[in-house]
């Protein structure tokens, strides 16, 4: 795990190889994170894997969040793993909510990291995210008829009201 | 089901001493019933199918009850109080449903052990519609009778929502003691004297906890209550005995219990 300071360093680092690239960076927890421009999300993953000194070699999770009511709204997560230091850095790709019609888009990088194809696709399954240029993009979990992001924050949270005897008058349609 | 024979006291398949009287006198009553209907051949011939066939439903009920087979099917966690009702310390074999069958060709009960998931619902419904008839289905637990504690976007809020369920057995999860308890409601369900529940049989109605407020019965709950009533009877009896028939309508025919009239209630108790 870099600390602070070296969360710093390898953010200046960065900043020289890609510059505009890395937003951001803030270590809270005990764990180091880097805030991305979705655009450059694969040469940003590509020079922490492929640097000497750095070698995060290994693509440990994807993972989708939706942080409304802040902005920009969406986030994909991709937690790296230096196998031999056993040292982890998060890089956080901050997306813009595109409103309600539009999804919002990312480039895939399913095809340097392989483990990256399903967790692209649970992301878009639930988060509605699309991953530009991933060979196979659709619905894992839910089913593949399914209307709807669910774990987006602004999805309905219950199910549909189940009718009891003291209920029925409440549901609608049913008790007239 | 049509039944060929030449005398009725040929091969009764009843061992006690009565039995040929009993039936004697039961065909000479159906007759006098159907004379007018049906020429003399004609009804003699009807009245001995139409009672003996009687007798065989109630013996092919009885056998059905005490000889289910069901579906070796686990949904989620209540799958692992169904398999302890298998084993000897509760031992569904005392009631003849310890052979469970791994293909729904062969099973005649399904146990809904556990939360339905939306994507599941299809592949359950599809075995539902594989099983042969006569079926019934048991809803095991909170979360297949209603959702339970999983009101989301994955979850069927109730089993009922997509197939026929006959028994609802509460819990979260039930013990294997309530799924016994709940089979042998199913049991008695298809041997044609389905459970009529306490309320009816002690003329308790209008005593629902809903049916209050601080004690007292309120106009909303007393007419939603007259209106539930209105409906259950417009519906009429079921066809009991029938298997797959309806099971949460009330058995026979009831009086119809009028609710207390609001002068009657006192302290929250009827009079």
């Amino acid at each position: 795990m870099p600390d602070a300071p070296g969360l710093e360093l390898i953010r200046g680092e960065l900043n020289d190889a890609h510059p505009d690239a890395i937003t951001g960076s803030y270590f809270e927890h005990g764990s180091a994170c880097l805030i991305c421009d979705p655009v450059q999300i694969r040469d940003v993953l590509a020079w922490l894997r492929d640097t000497p000194g750095q070698e995060y070699t290994f693509l440990a999770s994807v993972h989708g969040v939706d942080y409304l009511p802040a902005e920009p709204r969406f986030g994909v997560h991709y937690e790296l793993l230096n196998m031999a230091r056993v040292e982890r850095i998060r890089v956080r790709a901050a997306l813009e909510d595109p409103g309600p019609d539009a999804l919002p888009e990312i480039p895939t990088v399913s095809d340097e990291w392989p483990t990256a194809d399903h967790q692209e696709r649970e992301v878009y399954d639930f988060f509605g995210i699309v991953f530009t240029g991933h060979p196979d993009l659709r619905r894992i979990l839910m089913p593949e008829d399914y209307v709807g992001w669910p774990q987006r924050r602004d999805f309905p949270i219950g199910g549909e009201p189940v009718i009891f005897t003291n209920t029925e008058r409440d549901v609608p349609g049913w008790y007239a | 089901m049509k039944v060929e024979r030449e005398k009725i006291r040929a091969n009764l398949p009843l061992d006690e001493p009565d039995a040929n009287k009993s039936l004697l006198v039961r065909q000479m009553r159906a007759r006098d019933l159907l004379r007018g209907d049906i020429d003399s051949a004609d009804l003699e011939k009807h009245v001995e199918e139409a009672v003996l066939a009687t007798r065989l439903d109630k013996v092919l009920n009885w056998g059905r009850a005490n000889a289910i087979f069901p579906a070796t099917f686990g949904l989620a966690c209540c799958a692992i109080e169904m398999m302890s009702v298998v084993s000897p310390r509760y031992d569904i074999a005392r009631f003849g449903a310890e052979a469970m069958r791994a293909s729904p060709r062969q099973a005649d009960m399904l146990i809904l052990s556990g939360r339905v998931s939306i994507k599941m619902a299809p592949v359950v419904r599809r075995l539902y519609d594989q099983m042969l008839e006569p079926k019934w289905v048991v809803s095991m637990g909170a979360c297949s009778s209603s959702g339970g504690m999983f009101s989301n976007y994955a979850v069927v809020q109730g089993a009922d929502k997509f197939l026929p369920v006959d028994i609802h057995v509460p819990g979260c999860p039930p013990r294997p003691e309530a799924l016994l308890y709940g089979f042998n409601k199913l049991q008695r369900m298809i041997m044609g004297n389905p459970e009529i529940g306490w309320r009816t049989r002690y003329s308790a109605h209008g005593t629902e906890e809903w049916a209050r407020d601080l004690g007292k019965v309120t106009d909303d709950a007393r007419d939603a209550y007259a209106a539930a009533r209105d409906i259950a009877e417009a519906a009429g009896p079921p066809a009991s005995g029938q298997p797959g028939g309806p099971a949460d309508v009330p058995g026979p025919p009831q009086e119809r219990v009028d609710v207390p009239e609001r002068s009657k209630v006192e302290e929250g108790r009827f009079i």
